[in-house]
């Protein structure tokens, strides 16, 4: 069974109704009223390194529908320590689980895991590979703001080396037709072979060092965290980690329907000043996490939302 | 005489079995390997190495005898010997002309090359698959991780 591996499992008219649903789904999300569309169907969270906020998005999102949610539980405890192959732990999930969200250290693990075994697969981080939940969640948190996906400037700035969120959401948006600026210092710049795979794909895109300049034209300003272990002293990092800060001064001249948005955690990149702007659209971005996981989990197990969620469900008094 | 049926002419030829022509000079034995032939068990095999070639720059020549190569066996040979065209031979006679093909994916050819995909670690089962996406340059790519593939990283990673 194939699953949610890559954004290219995707049709961008797939992206487009996948994100409708969980704009209907988001009182549902809110905890204000009540629709178990998965009720009686089991969530196996499958975390082979920790990220906290990744599964307890998954978990919520669940637990929203009325669906149950089974957990690996502590990695350092289980049977993988002593040695199982992913292969034998996804064997015996399959049995457990009607849908498995996962994250794993090595690239390449949920397409194996998906091709091992027969519920879907929702691939929550493979190494330094693909993590679409959070680039459908980063979709949907761009166009409740603007709208639409279609033909935006987005600015993304900080480690887009490293960074795999950077990579798989630059993707998605140039299928939009968004114009995509990558904005970083040059030891961190975004790997040649993703860009040459954008601009095989016909994609707008544009590298600069000078974040600050490329403020006022911007749409979205999508910030990364720039990591000390990166740099070869503190020094280094300070001179470099500068340029990448975002401080509500900054923001004078923006275009008023302008975002600013961060995977979180963030360190320093986003001084707390920019919390109280107009701007600031990270925990809003952090709290779509369920909803879009909502709306994809719906998708994945073909139960459909309603066209009507109000008139379907019901009030949590 | 040409240099073609000079070459030939260096071993005797086979009553039945198969002919290798045009593998790239000095790949023979990798070839070998390839096909799980040279063992103590195996059938009897010549080989000729580092032939002066038209169509390459040197070229090795194999003949097994008393064996059929099939077309998927074949087809694992598209790494390292693209360009090698093959003969049936049936009573001392080209009863089947066999080219290779490089189809659209590689299972259990050879190993992705990438040091962290999930496929490193050699006790998971599932086969080892690598997909051709382009073939002009040669594009190949993982299926599990999806890291494009250098030619000589697979060829040391054969299976
Ligand atoms: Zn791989």
């Amino acid at each position: 069974m194939p699953g949610l591996i890559t954004m290219d499992d995707l049709t961008n008219e797939e992206i487009i109704s996948i994100l409708d649903d969980a704009e209907r789904l988001l009182p549902i999300a809110y905890g204000e009223r009540y629709l178990p569309l998965l009720r009686g169907r089991i969530l196996g969270n499958l975390f082979f390194e920790p990220s906290t906020r990744t599964r307890m998005s998954f978990e919520t999102a669940m637990k929203r529908l009325g669906g149950d949610v089974i957990n690996l539980g502590d990695v350092k405890n289980s049977s993988v320590v002593k040695g199982e192959t992913l292969y034998d732990t996804i064997q015996m999930i399959d049995g457990y689980s009607d849908i498995i969200a996962m994250r794993h250290p090595r690239q390449g693990a949920a397409q194996y895991a998906a091709d091992a075994c027969k519920v879907p697969i929702l691939n929550g981080g493979d190494g330094a590979g693909h993590h679409p939940t959070q680039t459908m969640l980063d979709l949907f948190t761009i166009r409740q703001a603007h709208g639409k996906l279609e033909n935006l400037r987005v600015v993304l700035a900080g480690d887009l080396r490293y960074g795999r969120t950077a990579h798989s959401l630059s993707h998605a948006l140039v299928r939009f037709g968004c114009k995509v600026i990558f904005a970083s210092p040059k030891s961190l710049s975004m790997p040649t072979e993703i860009i040459a795979d954008i601009v095989r794909q016909g994609g707008d895109v544009e590298e600069t060092e000078d974040l600050l300049s490329e403020i006022n034209q911007a749409d979205v300003i999508y910030m990364t965290r720039i990591q000390k272990e990166r740099f070869p002293d503190e020094d280094e990092y300070l001179k470099v980690a500068d340029a990448y800060k975002l401080h509500a001064r900054d923001l004078d001249d923006a275009k008023s329907e302008m975002i600013i948005m961060h995977p979180l955690p963030r360190v320093e990149e986003i001084h707390p000043s920019v919390d109280e702007t107009r701007y600031a659209r990270y925990f809003q971005q952090a709290f779509n996490g369920v909803v879009t996981r909502m709306s994809l989990m719906c998708w994945l197990l073909g139960v459909g939302v309603p066209g009507d969620v109000i008139a379907a469900s019901e009030v949590i008094a | 005489m040409s240099v073609n049926e000079q070459s030939m002419r260096r071993v005797t030829a086979i009553r039945n079995g198969t002919v290798i022509d045009h593998v790239p000079g000095g790949m023979s034995l990798t070839v070998l390997k390839m096909l799980g032939i040279g063992g103590v068990m195996s059938n009897p095999v010549s080989l000729l190495m580092n032939v002066p070639s038209k169509k390459l720059v040197s070229k090795d020549i194999i003949k097994v005898e008393d064996r059929e190569l099939n077309q998927n066996e074949l087809d694992r040979l598209a790494l390292v010997a693209p360009e090698a065209s093959v003969s049936i031979i049936r009573a001392y006679s080209v009863a089947e002309k066999l080219t290779i093909n490089l189809s659209d994916e590689m299972v259990n050819v050879a190993r992705c090359a990438f040091s962290n995909c999930i496929t490193s670690n050699s006790r998971e089962p599932l086969p080892h698959r690598l997909l051709i996406m382009g073939r002009d340059p040669l594009e190949i790519r993982c299926h599990y991780c999806g890291k494009l593939q250098e030619i000589n990283d697979l060829v040391e990673r054969l299976i």
